[in-house]
Formats: structure tokens, C-alpha cells, sequence
């Protein structure tokens, strides 16, 4: 009873002199582990050289502002209510005048600290947030941490700098493939 | 007469450390050539193309924990280490690493010591060095260093006969027992290679099993028994059992080198040296020629050194059964038949054409008994 297509028939012809030598086959091998020799190499030399993470990657977390440089957050708490690691917390505070430049709303965030301790990367403060303001960064680990006091991040780690403002640069998979292919291999 | 003497200690002392650098580096090679054949880069951080990754290894060995086993005989369980690597050392006395250097009229031979028994000085010294692993492996008072030793043993001493019979072949040739005199019977493309295809197989794959090298390699067998007879070692003891084991290979590249592949002739050596002569006078052209011809010679060796570490990543281990059953069921009697045929090559007078004939009447009765009685066999 033939149960997979995986099965594969034996050969039970007697082995010839000079198969029995062995020589030839070891020749063969050999042949081919040369022609590995020479052939290109699959590593990704880390440090110097980083793989493209992937349009949906969902590293260091980060608040965006506007066209205009304005914080979009609006502290509404939907994301730290989403947070199923309860990593998200903040303070709502009321814009005064001549902030408007700085804040879109008229509430935003005094305070909002996500602690990396808790965060499980999910994904869905992301979803839950009314007004495009929390992303996971594709791009970006979070960094390595030896000590419980840098483990809380804060509005000065998490809010987007204008003079580089993050974009998701590939939204599908042959977008980031295009990416992945301009990635430079490092020779020295 | 002291000047010679200098250049003579010179020699030695340039022997013995190129021995060692090349051992070093052998292991970063081993690294390297291991990445390559498996599509990967390999050690690359320690200095450009990571060239200070043996320093670093050995740094790292030399800070580890030097242990000694309570239940282990202490004196000789420092002793195998020691044992092996100087073993591995004192071969490469008697390799004739090139021609003459000429100095202020005299000749100086390179090479630490011209003893016309060079090729017996080197069959001893090999036979010691299984010396160093079994009793490593004994005093380390471990069921499986004692295996992996008995292993060496009885695989050094089985592959050694072969060895010896395909070097009598050589041996007859030449009617020389120095390995200078088996170099300059070698000169202008005789090689013996030529001469003795079916013996130059046999001592290649002898001196892989000598050597403990994969597919030989069932003394280590790092998944079968533990780590075989250096499981109870750390530290620089470890190094050193791991170093002489390269020093091995070095010197065994060498051995093949000079007995089968000419030593330090190459084609056309006498045009170069003429030549040279000519051009840079008597002293400095022998000189220059020298010089040449040790190149050469070196790149024989890293011939072999390569082809070592090629058949180290492409081969699987033996079974130990196959492993004796290669050894005294199908090298020691083709030896044997090769040494017929030299014997009636040596004699016919004709040794080119009667060795090469002899080989082919050889494999063409293999192949007409193969045909005849083995064909309704099934195979295993």
C-alpha cells in the first residue's frame, strides 16, 4: 500500500568493481564540494551589512507628527486600553494658546511612556489609534538594555524627529524585495 | 666550519618554525576552506580576513583551566600532549626542504639533517607518536579516552603496514633509504607518481589514516565517544594533542610531496638554474635556484594540505569494521600486488611501461573476476 509519493525504490543491482572501489563516487563528491568552493556566499555579514526587516516588521515603537510638525496624539487611551501587556501609559493635558503649532489637538499627551519590559510587540496600539500617531517602526530594533531605568521609554525616545522622519519604505512584498536587492554586500 | 654550523642551526630553526606557523595557520585554513566548501564566509573579525584567529585561539586556550583529572595518572597525562607534538616535530628533520645553499664555497643542504636512513627515521618517529594518544587516552582513567586511544592504535599500526609495504616499492627504485637521494632519482619529471599511481593512492590514504584525519578519523569521533581519547584534556594540553595533529598534516604533505611528487624538482629546473647562474653568477644564481625550488616544494605541500581539508569536507566517517576491513583486506594486498609489479618493473628494465602494464593486467583479472564470481551477489 503505497501511502505518500515520498517513497523511493531501492536499487538492489550488485555493486560493480568499480563502484566497490568507491573511488569514483568519492571523486564525484569531491567535485562537487569544489564547485561549492567557488560559489557565492550566502552570508549576511551582520554588523556592517543588516537584512532588510520587512514591510510588517514591528520593532521600536514610535509617536508621529504631521506635515506640519504638530504631535498627532491626542491621548485618548485607546492604545494603552488596546495594550494586552498593559506596556502603555500617559498623562492627557489641555493645549494652551500659541501651542497649536505643537500639538494638533486640543488635548495631547503630557506624558506618555510605553515599558519595553511589557510590550510583546503586538501590534495593536497601532490598530487601535484614531488618529495615525503610534507605529511600530519596520526598520528599528529596540536596543539592548542592562539596567531596569532605561527600560521605560518616553516621549524623548518615541516622538518622531522632523529632521528625520520615518517612512515605511515598502508596503509589499515586491516592493521589499526591490529593497532587499539594493542591499550592498560588504567586501573586505 | 662555523659559519656552516650557524647556517645549519638557521635551517633547523627556520624548519621547526615554519612547521609551527603552517600548523597555526593550517587551522585557520581548515576554518576557512570548511566556510567556502559550505557556501559561508568563515572566521573574517580577528585582523584583515581574519589572519589573527590563530593567535587568538591560542590566547583563548592558554587562559582556559588546566585540568588534571583526580583519578588520572597526573605525570602521564601531561606527558601525551607533550609526547605527541614532539613526535610530530622530529619528523620533519630528515624532509629535504630544498637543494643546496652555497656559502663562501661550501654547500649547505637544506635540510636539518641528511641521514641516508631518512625514510626509516620517519617511519619511527610516526610509529612513536601513537605513543602520545594512547597514553593520553590510558592515563586519562576514561572508558572512552581509553577507546578512542585503542582506536588510534590499531588504526595507526594497520594503516602503517600498508604504508610501509607502497614505501618498499619506493624504496626499490631508488635503492636509497635517504630522502634526498629519492628526490634526486625524481629529478627532471620522474616522479614517482608516474611510476607508482596504485602506491601513491595507498599512501595517500594511509597517511589520511595516520594523520586521524576524516574519513579516519574514529580516534576523536567528537559524536560517537564523547570527544574519544582527549575528553579528560583542557586548555593548552588540548592545543597541543590538537596542534600536533596539524603539525602531522604538514609533515605528511610533505613526506607525499617529496616521495611521489619530486620533493623540490620541477620542470625545466635545469633551464632556470642555468639560467640564473648565468645571470646573478655561481654563489647567488645555486642560490636563487634554491630558492625556487622550495617554493616549489611548498606549494606541493599546500597541495596536499588542501586536498586533506578538501576530503575532510566532503567524506563521512568510516565504520570502524570498514575502516579494518579497508586497511588489512584491500590496502595491505594491492600494496603487495604493487610491489610485485615494481619488483618485475625494476628488473624488466622498462619501469615505466611494465609498471603502468601491470597496473592495467592487474585491474583487467579484478574486473574478469568481479564478472565472473561476484556478479549474482546482491549487494548489501
Amino acid at each position: 500500500m503505497q501511502l505518500t509519493n515520498r517513497a523511493k525504490k531501492t536499487d538492489k543491482t550488485p555493486l560493480t568493481l568499480a563502484e566497490r572501489t568507491y573511488l569514483p563516487g568519492i571523486a564525484k563528491g569531491m567535485g562537487i564540494t569544489l564547485k561549492h568552493f567557488f560559489s557565492k556566499k550566502a552570508t549576511i555579514r551582520y554588523p556592517e551589512q543588516k537584512r532588510y526587516l520587512g514591510p510588517i516588521f514591528r520593532g521600536h515603537h514610535i509617536l508621529k507628527r504631521d506635515e506640519e510638525g504638530r504631535e498627532r496624539c491626542t491621548a485618548c487611551g485607546l492604545c494603552a486600553v488596546a495594550c494586552p501587556a498593559e506596556a502603555i501609559s500617559m498623562v492627557a493635558a489641555e493645549r494652551a494658546p500659541g501651542e497649536e503649532n505643537l500639538y494638533k489637538e486640543e488635548k495631547y499627551a503630557a506624558a506618555y511612556e510605553v515599558n519595553m519590559l511589557r510590550c510583546i510587540f503586538c501590534g495593536l496600539c497601532e490598530e487601535a489609534c484614531p488618529k495615525e500617531a503610534v507605529y511600530l517602526r519596520h526598520d528599528k530594533f529596540v536596543p539592548v538594555f542592562t539596567s531596569r531605568d532605561q527600560v521605560i521609554y518616553g516621549k524623548d525616545q518615541l516622538v518622531e524627529d522632523m529632521n528625520e522622519r520615518y517612512e515605511r519604505d515598502a508596503w509589499t512584498k515586491e516592493e521589499m524585495q526591490k529593497l532587499w536587492a539594493q542591499q550592498k554586500p560588504v567586501n573586505y | 666550519m662555523e659559519e656552516a654550523i650557524i647556517i645549519k642551526g638557521l635551517i633547523i630553526f627556520g624548519i621547526f618554525a615554519i612547521s609551527l606557523t603552517i600548523a597555526a595557520y593550517e587551522t585557520y585554513f581548515e576554518r576557512v576552506i570548511a566556510a567556502y566548501i559550505q557556501d559561508r564566509v568563515g572566521p573574517d573579525r580577528a585582523g584583515p580576513f581574519g589572519l589573527l584567529q590563530p593567535l587568538a585561539d591560542a590566547g583563548k586556550l592558554f587562559f582556559k583551566e588546566d585540568f588534571v583529572p583526580t583519578l588520572a595518572d597526573k605525570w602521564l597525562f601531561i606527558f601525551g600532549p607533550a609526547l605527541a607534538m614532539l613526535t610530530a616535530m622530529m619528523t620533519s628533520a630528515v624532509i629535504p626542504f630544498g637543494d643546496s645553499i652555497m656559502y663562501e664555497g661550501k654547500e649547505i643542504l637544506v635540510q636539518a639533517i641528511e641521514v641516508n636512513i631518512g625514510i626509516l627515521w620517519v617511519f619511527g618517529v610516526v610509529s612513536l607518536g601513537v605513543y602520545g594518544i594512547l597514553i593520553g587516552g590510558w592515563a586519562s582513567n576514561n572508558k572512552y579516552s581509553l577507546y578512542g586511544a585503542i582506536r588510534a592504535a590499531s588504526q595507526n599500526i594497520s594503516y602503517e603496514l600498508a604504508m610501509g609495504v607502497s614505501i618498499i616499492a619506493i624504496v626499490m627504485m631508488s635503492s636509497s633509504l635517504s630522502l634526498r637521494t629519492i628526490v634526486e632519482e625524481q629529478h627532471g619529471g620522474n616522479w614517482n607518481i608516474f611510476y607508482q599511481p596504485l602506491g601513491f593512492l595507498i599512501f595517500l590514504v594511509c597517511s589520511f589514516a595516520e594523520c586521524n584525519r576524516t574519513p579516519f578519523d574514529l580516534p576523536e569521533s567528537e559524536n560517537e565517544l564523547v570527544a574519544g581519547y582527549h575528553t579528560e584534556y583542557g586548555s593548552m594540553k588540548l592545543g597541543l594533542y590538537l596542534f600536533s595533529e596539524y603539525v602531522n598534516m604538514f609533515i605528511s604533505s610533505a613526506v607525499i610531496a617529496t616521495l611521489y611528487l619530486g620533493g623540490f624538482n620541477y620542470f625545466g629546473m635545469d633551464w632556470v638554474s642555468t639560467q640564473l647562474i648565468g645571470q646573478f653568477g655561481e654563489t647567488v644564481g645555486h642560490n636563487l635556484a634554491t630558492l625556487l625550488g622550495v617554493m616549489v616544494f611548498f606549494g606541493k605541500i599546500f597541495f596536499f594540505i588542501f586536498v586533506f581539508m578538501w576530503v575532510r569536507w566532503t567524506l563521512p566517517r568510516f565504520r570502524y569494521d570498514q575502516l579494518m576491513d579497508l586497511g588489512w583486506k584491500a590496502l595491505i594486498p594491492l600494496s603487495i600486488v604493487n610491489l610485485v609489479i615494481t619488483a618485475a618493473a625494476e628488473l624488466s628494465g622498462m619501469a615505466l611501461i611494465v609498471n603502468w602494464l601491470g597496473l592495467a593486467i592487474f585491474i583487467g583479472l579484478a574486473y574478469a573476476y568481479s564478472f565472473l564470481f561476484t556478479k549474482t551477489k546482491a549487494s548489501i
